[in-house]
């Protein structure tokens, strides 16, 4: 495939953290997904876009096993992070998913305060040594996903009762405390109002210095304004993967520029 | 004209008013429904309301003031001695009322004609023979008063019943008149139906907060009945409970409460765990093959009867308890123990604890588990430290609810505990509670003037009043911990 050589050609400027190839995924008796292949890079954010059920979502959930929660899928192919397989039998699902962390379409805070949000992950992995540590974890975090100076004073209220927004942010915070090497954020504005949506985006793009971002989006803009490199998936197949400003201005396959100029989606 | 008749006329009458309405609705708007203001049958449903609503509400009020009425009226034609006092007046009024009845089924049956009754009034001897011949009973002879006053009673509520007929079917009448008069396309006809409703379901709610009130309050009269014969500290304060009837009683609720609460809190050492991780097991990691049917297996020990469970404890839980954990232990002797009830009761209420535990957990947004595992929480963590914490009002109310019924539980404490009331911490020992005990002061020969037996308000009340607080606190705990989600 042609648009293979320009993923090939960044891997030698760019390093791969994460390398598909072949992945196949049935759910039941449907073909999810045919045949991805598909290189991620470090210090990049990668968007998916395409219309609606054209598997953006569900190759995304593939990179963190998140499917193996779903009895019917069934992932074929292999996916290597740092050139280990993921779908090895010796990769605990649990550790692997400490190392990618996922932003969920919806915000979906714990019933727990602000704090306990934040510091679910470094618990539940022992990452932290004391309390202090921890604190200063919660900290970080949340400065990092710009809701600090916002929470600052109400720490210990529920995390439940932020307007949606914060609740994203927040749920991006919990995510970045587990440090992963892998951010995945599953449509991560949609709930969201233009001024959060805004505030969203700058911390992705603040974020992917220090990890792999991959988003999935609806909104050619928003794929336009954060991404390096996009990706167009169509009916199950990955059309068109190359440097999100070729991809916009001067797709190659014609089912890309009907679908980023409105035509088909 | 017999009650069950007017109403069918009535309802007639409402159905062809449905269907009048609903035409006129129809021809007044030239057939164009889009010119009236409601669908056409609006027109027909308030047609009918109007029709048969305030007639079988008349009917009903009627129903309910009547007897009064003509007891009072009959009351004072009979004899001065006869309604001397309040008793004597009710006995003669029993005697009227059944031999109008065993006249009224004499005649209406042929067994009578009109013209011996004639004779009868003159002499009124033989009528009891007569009417038992005919298949009616009276309890006495037949008093020449009681006969006039029985002939008046049916005569009075024979024009009484008469009245009713032509007021209710005139009502009705009125009302289908008034509903159709009313058709025009400009008639909101749906919003009127709405508020009609809207008065059904708030009567049907009313209805069952009356009943509540009422139960309490017959309950407050006869416990004061009580507290006035027995003082109230030795009633709460009491350890000992020997109810002895013929006086000098102790009935003191202490051991009754202990007991109670010990078998329950037994039942629920038992249910809750098995209950919640048979739901965790049901909700979170069983197949769906496996939960469609495992879930109605575990319910089905919810309906089988109590007596059933009683038995259970008896025959078989009892002995053994007794035979290999008590005896050998030195703890006791007894079958009946509060171990066995305890237990046989948490098998109870397992499905209750289980089945809405399991219910509530489902409900718990997926997007919960989703957020948990894709930061890398195990399963049992991501249900530890999420679900259960967002489940918790509700497992919490699910708990509660059990617990109320393993406090109002009797069956199985009759056959498991025994009846013996007795303050002890051995829970091989016999016991027992205040459901048992209310049972047991009202079964038999009972004057409802005695202590002995008007405790048994005093504990049903106290047993409402504790089940009534957990309820409350079911209610606080479920407000204060509960989280929204979208």
């Amino acid at each position: 495939m042609n648009d293979m050589r320009i993923a090939e050609r960044d891997v030698s400027t760019s390093e791969t953290k994460i390398a598909a190839r072949g992945v196949q995924v049935h759910y039941g008796t449907t073909h999810a997904l045919k045949d991805v292949d598909i290189d991620i890079l470090n210090g990049n954010v990668t968007a998916f876009i395409g219309p609606s059920g054209c598997g953006k979502s569900t190759f995304l959930r593939c990179l963190n096993r998140m499917n193996d929660t779903i009895a019917a899928a069934k992932v074929t192919g292999s996916i290597k992070l740092d050139g280990e397989d993921i779908y090895d039998a010796k990769v605990d699902p649990v550790q692997l998913r400490a190392k990618v962390g996922m932003v969920f379409q919806k915000p979906n805070p714990f019933p727990k305060s602000i704090y306990d949000n934040v510091a679910y992950g470094p618990k539940i992995h022992g990452l932290t040594r004391s309390k202090a540590e921890l604190d200063n974890v919660v900290e970080t975090s949340l400065k990092k996903a710009a809701l600090w100076n916002e929470v600052k004073d109400r720490l210990h209220s529920p995390g439940t009762g932020l307007s949606g927004g914060q609740q994203q942010r927040l749920c991006i915070a919990r995510a970045v405390a587990t440090s992963p090497e892998v951010l995945l954020m599953d449509e991560p504005c949609s709930a969201l109002d233009p001024i959060a949506t805004a505030q969203v985006e700058e911390l992705i793009d603040e974020l992917r210095g220090q990890f792999a971002v991959v988003i999935v989006t609806h909104s050619m803009q928003q794929a336009a304004r954060v991404s390096q490199k996009t990706a167009f998936f169509h009916l199950g197949n990955l059309v068109e993967f190359g440097e999100t400003g070729q991809i916009f201005t001067n797709p190659r396959d014609p089912r890309t520029e009907s679908y980023i100029s409105g035509r088909i989606g | 004209m017999p009650v069950l008749w007017i109403a069918l006329i009535v309802l007639a009458a409402a159905a062809i008013a449905y269907v009048l309405a609903r035409r006129s609705a129809l021809a007044s708007a030239q057939g164009d429904v889009r010119r009236m203001h409601s669908l056409p049958s609006y027109y027909g449903w308030h047609a009918f309301i109007l029709t048969a609503l305030p007639a079988l509400l008349l009917m009903l009020a009627w129903l309910i003031f009547q007897p009064l009425f003509i007891e009072n009226r009959i009351a004072s034609q009979l004899p001065a001695e006869a309604t001397a006092t309040a008793t004597s007046q009710q006995l003669a009024m029993r005697d009227v009322r059944s031999v109008a009845d065993g006249l009224q089924a004499a005649i209406s049956s042929g067994a009578i004609t009109p013209e011996e009754m004639e004779a009868f009034t003159n002499d009124p001897s033989t009528l009891r023979a007569r009417l038992g011949e005919a298949g009616v009973a009276l309890g006495g002879n037949v008093t020449s008063e009681t006969l006039e006053a029985a002939q008046n009673f049916r005569a009075l509520a024979s024009t009484m019943n008469l009245t009713m007929t032509v007021l209710v079917i005139g009502v009705a009448l009125a009302g289908a008149a008034i509903a159709l008069k009313q058709v025009r396309p400009d008639f909101w006809a749906r919003n009127a139906v709405e508020r009609t409703v809207m008065g059904l379901l708030i009567f049907a709610s009313a209805i069952a907060i009356f009943t509540t009130i009422s139960i309490v309050f017959s309950m407050v009269f006869e416990t004061m009945n009580f507290f006035r014969q027995y003082p109230w500290q030795s009633f709460f304060f009491g350890t000992t409970w020997s109810p002895v009837f013929h006086g000098n009683s102790q009935l003191g609720i202490v051991p009754l409460l202990w007991g109670t609460l010990y078998i329950s809190f037994i039942a629920l050492l038992v249910a809750v765990p098995i209950g919640l991780f048979a739901a965790i097991y049901l909700s979170e990691y069983a197949s769906n093959r496996v939960r469609s049917f495992a879930k109605p297996l575990i319910e089905v020990l919810a309906g089988i009867p109590t007596i059933v469970y009683g038995l259970f404890a008896l025959v078989t839980v009892g002995p053994l308890l007794r035979d290999y954990f008590a005896q050998p232990l030195g703890l006791g002797s007894s079958g009946t123990s509060v171990m066995t009830a305890g237990l046989v009761m948490g098998v109870m209420i397992i499905p209750f604890v289980s089945s809405l535990s399991d219910d509530i957990i489902n409900s718990v947004p997926q997007s919960l588990r989703d957020g948990s595992l894709g930061l890398g929480a195990t399963k049992s963590e991501t249900i530890r430290q999420v679900v259960l914490p967002a489940a918790l009002p509700g497992i919490v109310g699910a708990v509660l609810l059990a617990a109320s019924r393993a406090i109002g539980e009797t069956m199985i404490v009759v056959l498991g505990a025994g009846a013996a009331a007795r303050l002890g911490l051995n829970p091989f020992e016999a016991m027992t509670t205040i459901t048992v005990k209310i049972v047991s002061q009202l079964t038999g020969d009972t004057d409802f003037n005695s202590p002995e037996t008007l405790v048994a308000f005093a504990l049903g009340l106290t047993l409402f009043v504790i089940t009534l607080g957990l309820n409350i606190f079911a209610l606080y705990i479920v407000r204060k911990y509960r989280e929204q989600y979208e």
